[in-house]
Parts: structure tokens; C-alpha cells; sequence
């Protein structure tokens, strides 16, 4: 965990130079508990007793809940009161059975895929662009953050407007150079693409700032090296920048994936998953069933959300795996 | 020739620029149209004859709302902190067994699709009325914070020389007295990247407003918006003013603390 930090977060946060940290490592597991440093372990309990009951109470005990909701059949009265009837499976196979299931799937695995790897595509093609500092270099990285930080309601109302169909921007700029009007929120075909595009521009700054991190770590002499020997920029890239930055992107990517699968205000705001189901993802799905329409199911809702746990976390320990063999070599 | 070289490199990175930063200024330029202008075909790419009105509904109408979000995003920095400072020193210093395990867990704990959280939080507060409430609000969108804090704090604090502490220890100071006037003033760095990031958090909050705060008489200013585009699809020009207005904290964020923004996100790569 903390090699994470140390690796992509430098001293930037202020997260002091990482060498005392590490060089205070083997002392501290050389002494035993003798050490006055270590000695108050009923002080490191109380110090942390909080952070334990805060991660049973608003972690372990929603999840625990919505378990206990997808494994009964909660209609909104036992909801209330609490005495819904056990029904064991019947939830899971509802859902994956259901005609929705297949197109949420399919929907989340295109939406999931075609985010991050546009997403990581245009953040490495920017990371290596501001790779060499010029005039306003750093400035203008500063200025790409700017989508990450505004509030998720913001981004995705900006790009209702502008992807509107009569009067937003994009159709106006569309038709000026001879394209036709796309419907673009309001079609089955585009829906889905539209709240892609959202969601690239909303992913972009966190894969550029990911990579140049990345970048950094990339000693210059092997691109002097390289340069020398004659290497043109496309093989210098091919060659030296993408081998090296290979365990970061793997990482990003990762995390990317584990992100953009639990999506759902982007899309909810700009589509509510329609029209139809033309932009449901499961998380959507899950969404809307649980408090997107009049008549909530929060046991399928809940069931939809399991499923969705469980991909997450099969992603997740992927990125945990390769992040520790990574910490290790 | 390498000046020039350069030049061209910030002329394009200006254009890459101006083109990502489009939405942000179309919602600018759009919150400072007529609402007559609003459909005008070709739309005015500038804020020709520009006008306030949207400005103005914002602050007859989401004032309460975006009290309403002050009060949780801080709501939301206090409790992080108090969560996370300790814990984070407690796994940083104080040798821990399971300290493996909370940061395994943290981990995990931030891949958790929200909405899944949204559901578990609903289930508990029905029972105990929380429902709609700011308590209930500032308690979920903690949650969003809470695992990055405490990775930051374990990560900045381990770094702390051993030796300060060491003296004070040899001095006799009690470990609460250690971290309170030792490890909390070092670490003002620290408080101060987590405190912008649980503020901005919970101020950009959707997903648990939309959830457990449906019927509130107090809503966020996110669920403003939400609502806005929901009865009130003619006046983009108010919903993008409220909009910019919301985006206020945002702006000032990346203006004054931008060196703590930088770092929370590359430190953030875990979120």
C-alpha cells in the first residue's frame, strides 16, 4: 500500500523523502517489542480503535446488509419492518436470467473497455507531450486537472447541454462542416457512445498525471543513449518509453478498469441508461432498481450490486497481485 | 532553434488545452446567455450581450443548498480527520499487528462500487432515521475519504525522523502527547491535502445525495442541479450558472493549494 504511494506519489504531497522511511524499516523489525518506540501497543490500539469500528460500521456493515438484502425478497413494507421472507439464490438467478442482464453485461463491458483504453491512449500520448518542459508546461498540466476535480454533476450537465440535440455545440459544429444531426442522448445507437465520450474527457486526468509520474522514473540518459545511436522519436517511444512504462500502465489500466466499472452518475445524469436500455451498465441497472423508479427492488438491486462487488474485486486482487510482485522485484 | 522549438511545443499544448478545457468554458459561456439566446442556431460562441440572470436565480434559489454542502463537506473533513490521523500514526509508528491487514483492507475498501455502499447505507439508516439528514450524509461521503486518508497520513508520517520522537519519548511525553505536539505540526502538509480532498469529495457527492438525501428539506447542491435539469430543462443558462457556482470550491482548490492537488492525485492513484 504505502509502496504505491511512495512509488507515484514523490514529495510532492509532501510525503517526505521516502528514504527514511524505508531505511527506519529493518531497525524497527530488529528490535523487539523492548523498543520504547514500540512498546505501547494498548497506544497504537487506542489510536487506531477508531479507524477498526469506522471500517466495521460504515464498510463491513452496508456490505453485510446488502448481502442480507439480495439473499430475501424485500418489498419496500419489509424493507421498513424488516421481516422479509429468506429466498436463498432466487434474486441472482432472477437477475441473470432476466432479458436486461445479457445487454447490461455486454453495455458494461464496452462502456468499461472503450473508457479506458481511449482514456489511457490520449493520457500517455499527453504524458509524453509534457514529458519535456516548455514555456507554460506546467501550468497547462495543472489546467488538464481541472475535469477531474469538478463535481460529477457539473461535467456531466455541461455535456448534456453541448451534446443536446437542436441546440447543443457539438451538433451545431457537426453540421457547420457537413455532418448530419445526431441524437446523440436520445438514440439507442448513440447513447452509450455519448456517455463514452463524457466519461473519456472526465478519465483523461488521471491517466495523464498517472503517467508522467510514470514517465519521471524513466532515466534520460537512456533516451540520449538512444538519440545517439541514431533512434527517431517514434522508435525511441516504441522502444524505450513504452517497455519501461509498462508496469505503471498495467496499474493504471487496473485501476482504471476497477473504476469505471462502478460508473453511475455520468451516465445516470446524462442518460438514466436509456433510452430503453440502450446505456444500462450493471451499476446503472442496480441503481435504477433500488431508487431510479417509483417501485423500488432492492433485493435485485442488491443482487445486481453483488455481482458487480465480484467483479470488482476479481480486477482488484489482479492489480493487488501484479502491485506487490511489482513492490518486490 | 531550440527556443522556437519550444515555442511550437507551448502553441500546441495550448491548443490541447483550450480543446479539454471546452466544456468547462462553454458552461461558462452558456451561464451568461439569455435564455432567448439559448436556442439560437448557430449557438453564440461568446457571451454576446451578456447577462447575470442566471446568476441571480442561483442565489435566490440554491443559497440554502450550498450552505447545505459547506456544512457537510466540513462535516465531512472533521470526521475524516479524527478517523484517520491517529489511525494513520498508529500504523505508521507504533508497531501493529494486522496493520497489513487494515491497509489490505483499505484498499479493497475503495474499489467497492458506490452504489452498492448507497444501498447498505439506505438499509441501516431507514432503521435508525437518518434518512435525509446531514449527519447521515457527512457519515457516507466519509467514506469516500477515509481509506485515502489514512494511506496518506501512514505513508507522510513514516517518513517522520524516529529520532524527534525518540527524544520526546526519552522526555517522557506519553504517545498522545507525542503525536499531538509532534507528529499533528509535522504533518500540516498532510491535514492539508486530506482536508481539500474530503471537502472536495463531499461537495462533488452525487451518488449518496441522489440516495439518502432524496426528500431532505436540506439538500446538497449537487441534488440542486439534479433537480433543475429534471423540472427545468428551458433554463440551461441558471442550471449552468449553478453549475459554475459549484465549481467555485473546485477552482479555488487547483488556485491556491495546487501543489497539494497535484500530489493528492498521483498519491490518490489507489482511489
Amino acid at each position: 500500500m504505502t509502496s504505491t504511494l511512495r512509488r507515484l506519489g514523490p514529495s510532492r504531497t509532501g510525503v517526505q523523502d521516502s528514504g527514511s522511511g524505508e531505511a527506519s524499516r529493518p531497525r524497527r523489525s530488529g528490535h523487539r517489542s523492548r523498543n520504547p518506540l514500540t512498546g505501547g501497543r494498548w497506544a497504537a490500539l487506542a489510536f487506531v480503535a477508531p479507524l477498526i469500528v469506522y471500517l466495521g460500521a460504515f464498510y463491513v456493515f452496508p456490505l453485510y446488509r446488502n448481502l442480507d438484502l439480495s439473499l430475501h425478497d424485500y418489498t419496500p413494507r419489509a424493507f421498513v419492518q424488516g421481516d422479509a421472507d429468506f429466498v436463498g439464490a432466487t434474486n441472482f438467478v432472477e437477475v441473470i436470467t432476466s432479458t436486461i442482464f445479457t445487454s447490461a453485461v455486454v453495455n458494461t463491458l464496452v462502456f468499461t473497455l472503450v473508457s479506458i483504453s481511449v482514456q489511457f491512449a490520449l493520457g500517455l500520448a499527453l504524458a509524453v507531450f509534457f514529458r519535456t518542459n516548455f514555456p507554460l508546461s506546467i501550468g497547462l498540466r495543472a489546467a488538464f486537472l481541472i475535469p477531474w476535480l469538478l463535481p460529477m454533476i457539473v461535467s456531466a450537465s455541461t455535456w448534456s447541454w453541448m451534446l443536446n440535440s437542436d441546440n447543443g455545440i457539438v451538433n451545431s459544429v457537426l453540421t457547420a462542416f457537413g455532418g448530419g444531426q445526431i441524437n446523440w442522448l436520445t438514440s439507442p445507437e448513440w447513447a452509450l457512445v455519448s456517455v463514452i465520450i463524457a466519461n473519456v474527457w472526465l478519465g483523461i486526468p488521471f491517466n495523464l498525471v498517472i503517467l508522467y509520474a510514470g514517465l519521471q522514473n524513466i532515466p534520460d540518459d537512456l533516451y540520449e543513449a538512444a538519440h545517439l545511436d541514431g533512434a527517431g522519436a517514434w522508435r525511441r517511444f516504441w522502444h524505450i518509453t513504452v517497455p519501461m512504462l509498462r508496469p505503471v500502465s498495467i496499474i493504471t489500466l487496473l485501476l482504471g478498469l476497477v473504476y469505471t466499472l462502478k460508473v453511475v452518475d455520468v451516465i445516470w445524469i446524462m442518460t438514466l441508461g436509456g433510452p430503453g436500455n440502450s446505456s444500462t451498465t450493471l451499476a446503472i441497472w442496480s441503481y435504477r432498481r433500488a431508487f431510479g423508479t417509483g417501485r423500488p427492488d432492492f433485493s435485485q438491486a442488491a443482487a445486481v450490486g453483488n455481482l458487480l462487488i465480484v467483479m470488482a474485486l476479481v480486477f482488484g486482487f489482479v492489480y493487488l497481485y501484479l502491485q506487490r510482485r511489482e513492490a518486490r522485484s | 532553434m531550440n527556443v522556437r522549438r519550444s515555442w511550437w511545443r507551448t502553441a500546441l499544448g495550448l491548443f490541447f488545452t483550450a480543446l479539454m478545457l471546452f466544456p468547462v468554458y462553454w458552461m461558462f459561456n452558456v451561464s451568461l446567455t439569455r435564455t432567448n439566446n439559448l436556442r439560437a442556431d448557430p449557438p453564440h460562441w461568446y457571451p454576446k450581450d451578456p447577462t447575470f440572470d442566471g446568476y441571480t436565480i442561483v442565489f435566490q434559489q440554491q443559497l440554502p443548498n450550498l450552505a447545505t454542502s459547506l456544512i457537510i463537506g466540513l462535516g465531512c473533513v472533521l470526521l475524516t480527520l479524527l478517523i484517520s490521523a491517529p489511525a494513520g500514526y498508529a500504523l505508521s509508528r507504533l508497531s501493529m499487528r494486522g496493520s497489513g491487514t487494515i491497509g489490505f483492507l483499505l484498499i479493497v475498501a475503495q474499489m467497492l462500487p458506490s452504489v452498492v455502499m448507497a444501498m447498505g447505507f439506505y438499509a441501516i439508516f431507514v432503521r435508525l432515521g437518518w434518512l435525509n439528514t446531514i449527519w447521515g450524509l457527512v457519515v457516507a461521503d466519509s467514506t469516500i475519504a477515509v481509506p485515502f486518508a489514512v494511506m496518506l497520513f501512514t505513508a507522510f508520517m513514516s517518513g517522520i525522523p524516529k529520532d524527534i520522537i525518540q527524544a520526546a519519548k526519552v522526555d517522557g511525553a506519553s504517545t498522545w502527547r507525542v503525536f499531538h505536539s509532534i507528529v499533528l505540526p509535522v504533518s500540516r502538509n498532510s491535514i492539508l491535502t486530506v482536508s481539500l480532498f474530503a471537502f472536495l469529495w463531499a461537495w462533488s457527492d452525487f451518488i449518496f445525495a441522489s440516495t439518502l438525501n432524496r426528500n431532505g428539506d436540506l439538500i446538497p447542491i449537487t441534488l440542486g442541479i439534479y433537480n433543475y435539469i429534471g423540472n427545468n430543462t428551458t433554463q440551461w443558462n441558471a442550471i449552468m450558472a449553478t453549475a459554475v457556482v459549484a465549481s467555485v470550491p473546485a477552482t479555488l482548490l487547483l488556485v491556491l493549494a495546487q501543489r497539494y492537488v497535484a500530489g493528492g492525485v498521483t498519491a490518490g492513484a489507489v482511489k
